[in-house]
């Protein structure tokens, strides 16, 4: 018994404001064209004919940090690295979120020696972990539809939630 | 082109400076003195008949314990003979120094710096010896034997708690 | 020779211009460029739009993997070599595991022999794909890259077929294969190789005399044969410069000396014969890949690791009947096999040039000391030579022409 059913004639929808703003988010979600190592190229496969990521209004990278509002780091961050990815990330302007992206990302992988930072969270806060050496572009898919339900939930007075991780290993689908 | 004549030619023209000669698997390889791997190097590209002109391959080993402790290998190629030819150079602490192939192979250029780099081996006529792959600051060279892995303990679900309070996680 | 061939270090172009001495213009362009495939730094020093130097700034992705690999076994280490160039993790566990093979001197089996020429040639198209995506990206035609990745998906469909991991397959090991060929290998292969050649035509429609493409990429980065070997310029770059050096022609590996096929070359070493010469070799690579399929349908099956005890596991059957077998599994799971003491050195054909791996070992079960003669790194010397003097667009296409993965630049 609300406003709908009598103004459900009169083509009106009400909604707050907070879902508005956070369906508008998730679906013109510009990702960062920044490619570090192996998962980059998973990345590209993500974004290629097959597994075709602008059915969820991800295709537009772009090259420019100032235009992004998601970072995937995709790939091992080195120390020399670790600087550059902070600085492209305090360019982003708000709001921004960050997937780690492969295990590197997330905890140094199989790389635990001098070179390696060990999970990018130590250098930018993350919001999603993607599992997988490299995550296979449905990983990648699931870890971005993760994201957006996470921005769906956001509140406007801008409180983040904890970072997802993803627990269990993807069923594989052949 | 098999071994025996290269190494001929080698004794034939800088016969005092070889230390050693080894063949493991068909492979030549020949220890010689700064100076004799400098001029044999020369003398492989230089020689028309021989015509090692590839430099394919140059790093350094650090033989920890061992006289003298480090080690450079430069492989050479004859593209016309399709043979491949290993020169060693030693060089000790306190300063590993051995000449630059450099100046006879362009291509010798990144491949010091990196041998620099990582091992800490100098290399006497290099245009422009600076670190490559490490940032200008960093301290040490981490291929050396005396060096950590670095590695960090990793988090499992019985510890993470505790690696967890103190990981230096980001802020935003 | 006209002039000594330089290699300049980004301080040589940072330090006058900040010191005031030039009149040019030096430009940052890195390490976060779409352009540049991935964390590549250039330091480009210029008058105008023309470039007067390049300087490449590596190491934004150096991963320590030649330290990490010292305090693994060796059968271990073929996992780290997989993330090394990225784009071809067979090639690298080929380079490694013929290097060690060479210290420990085994003998690998046939079906193992076949299987590794055939998936590192099916790896060639993927990683030629790649190049050729980005590549035709780079220089604005969208399209190529979609076509390319469509195909690669089909290999990465086998490999994922063969190994279970699409990527980083780690299915060549010491001494042969991780396990053998699933049933349906064979006819998937075959059904890739009836439409390959029909799609690099297709390739070749959009691109090859597209005067978009023609523009670009004629005579634009020239080197000559003799200063291409002295700086070290190996792989389809070289073959570009009319040198028909490869390593499966001059130094055969696993049995490429019985395989029939055709070195490509070009004659003027621009992009654009960097681009007809991969092109071509991918066609041969498809020439390789029926050839082998051939034999293996022929050879039947057969074991695809070495007999030697010492090296590979015993089959799990034998495990359960002879303690000798079983002694051979736990020894080798838990400490690994030792190498003589002694250096090896093995070069392959990679995609991008001449992959070399050198091994020391001092008789323990983890290697001494593993140095990758990695392609990437060494072409990327050449960058400054040949961008001299043409504009900042043309390096652009230069880049990727040399076709550097930086997971190899910087290991």
């Amino acid at each position: 018994m609300g406003i709908e059913e009598k103004a459900g004639n009169l083509g009106i929808v009400t909604t707050t404001l907070e879902t508005v703003v956070n369906w508008g988010r998730t679906n013109a979600m510009w990702p960062l064209l920044f490619g570090l190592a192996c998962c980059a190229i998973e990345m590209m496969g993500a974004q290629a004919s097959n597994y075709d990521l602008s059915r969820f209004g991800m295709e537009l990278n772009r090259a420019s940090p100032r235009q992004a509002d998601l970072m995937i780091v995709a790939g091992r961050v080195s120390r020399k690295m670790a600087p550059v990815v902070r600085r492209l990330y305090d360019q982003m302007p708000e709001p921004k979120w960050v997937i780690a992206m492969g295990d590197c990302a997330a905890c140094g992988g199989i790389f635990n020696n001098y070179a390696i930072v060990q999970g990018v969270d130590e250098v930018v806060p993350v919001d999603v972990y993607v599992a997988g050496c490299p995550p296979r572009p449905e990983a990648l898919i699931d870890g971005i539809m993760m994201l957006h339900q996470k921005v769906m939930r956001e509140k406007l007075s801008g409180k983040k939630e904890a970072p997802i991780r993803l627990e269990q290993p993807l069923v594989q689908v052949k | 082109m098999d071994n025996q004549t290269v190494l001929a030619a080698l004794r034939d023209n800088v016969g005092k400076e070889i230390l050693a000669v080894n063949e493991f698997r068909g492979d030549l390889s020949v220890t010689l003195t700064p100076a004799g791997y400098l001029a044999a190097a020369q003398f492989l590209r230089d020689d028309p008949e021989l015509a090692y002109t590839f430099l394919e391959n140059l790093c350094g080993v650090d033989y920890l314990g061992r006289k003298p402790r480090f080690e450079v290998v430069a492989h050479l190629t004859s593209m016309r003979h399709r043979h491949r030819v290993c020169l060693k150079v030693g060089c000790d602490e306190p300063n590993p120094t051995v000449p630059s192939l450099t100046p006879l192979f362009p291509t010798a250029n990144y491949q010091e710096r990196e041998t620099f780099d990582l091992l800490g081996i100098h290399f006497a006529g290099h245009p422009s010896l600076t670190r490559i792959l490490l940032p200008d600051d960093w301290v040490g060279h981490p291929l050396r034997k005396d060096h950590p892995l670095g590695d960090e303990e990793v988090a499992f679900s019985f510890n993470q708690d505790r690696i967890y309070a103190r990981k230096p996680f980001a802020r935003e | 020779m006209a002039e000594p061939i330089t290699v300049p270090t980004p301080q040589q172009i940072i330090e006058p211009a900040v010191a005031g001495r030039t009149e040019t213009m030096v430009l940052n362009m890195g390490p976060h460029h779409p352009s540049t495939h991935g964390v590549l730094r250039l330091v480009l020093e210029l008058d105008g739009e023309v470039v007067v130097n390049v300087a490449p700034d590596v190491g934004y992705l150096h991963t320590g993997i030649e330290k990490t690999m010292e305090s693994k076994t060796y059968q271990k280490a073929v996992v780290l070599t997989d993330r090394m160039d990225y784009l071809a993790p067979l090639s690298n566990n080929l380079c490694y595991a013929l290097a060690v093979e060479k210290l420990l001197g085994v003998e690998i089996p046939e079906r193992a022999q076949i299987a590794r020429v055939l998936l590192t040639e099916l790896q060639r198209i993927s990683s030629h794909l790649v190049w050729l995506g980005t590549h035709a990206l780079d220089l604005a035609a969208m399209s190529v890259f979609l076509y390319a990745f469509r195909e690669r998906e089909q290999i990465l469909d086998i490999f994922e077929l063969v190994s279970g991991a699409r990527m980083m397959t780690s299915y060549f090991r010491i001494g042969g294969l991780a396990y053998d060929l699933p049933a349906d290998f064979i006819p998937t292969v075959e059904q890739f190789l009836a439409i390959m050649p029909s799609r690099i035509d297709e390739y070749e429609d959009l691109l090859t005399a597209n005067p978009l493409w023609l523009e670009r990429t004629v005579g634009v980065g020239v080197i000559d044969a003799q200063s291409a070997i002295a700086l070290g310029l190996t792989g389809a770059n070289l073959r570009a410069t009319g040198v028909a050096y490869d390593v499966r022609k001059a130094m055969p590996y696993s049995g490429y000396e019985t395989y029939s096929f055709e070195i490509p070359i070009g004659k003027n070493g621009d992009i654009y014969d960097r681009y007809r010469v991969r092109i071509a070799e991918m066609r041969q690579s498809v020439k390789i890949v029926q050839q082998a399929t051939e034999r293996l349908r022929e050879l039947g099956p057969g074991p695809v690791v070495t007999s030697d005890r010492k090296v590979a596991p015993p089959p799990k059957r034998e495990i359960t009947e002879s303690m000798e077998s079983l002694i051979h599994h736990f020894k080798l799971w838990t400490e690994g096999f030792k190498p003589p003491r002694g250096d090896a050195y093995v070069s392959i054909e990679s995609p991008r040039g001449i992959l070399g791996c050198y091994v020391v070992s001092d008789g323990s079960p983890k290697p001494w000391r593993v140095h990758f003669r990695a392609p990437s790194f060494i072409n990327l010397q050449s960058l400054a030579h040949m961008a001299k003097g043409r504009m900042v667009a043309d390096l652009v296409a230069l880049i990727a022409s040399l076709d550097p993965v930086l997971g190899e630049v910087d290991r």
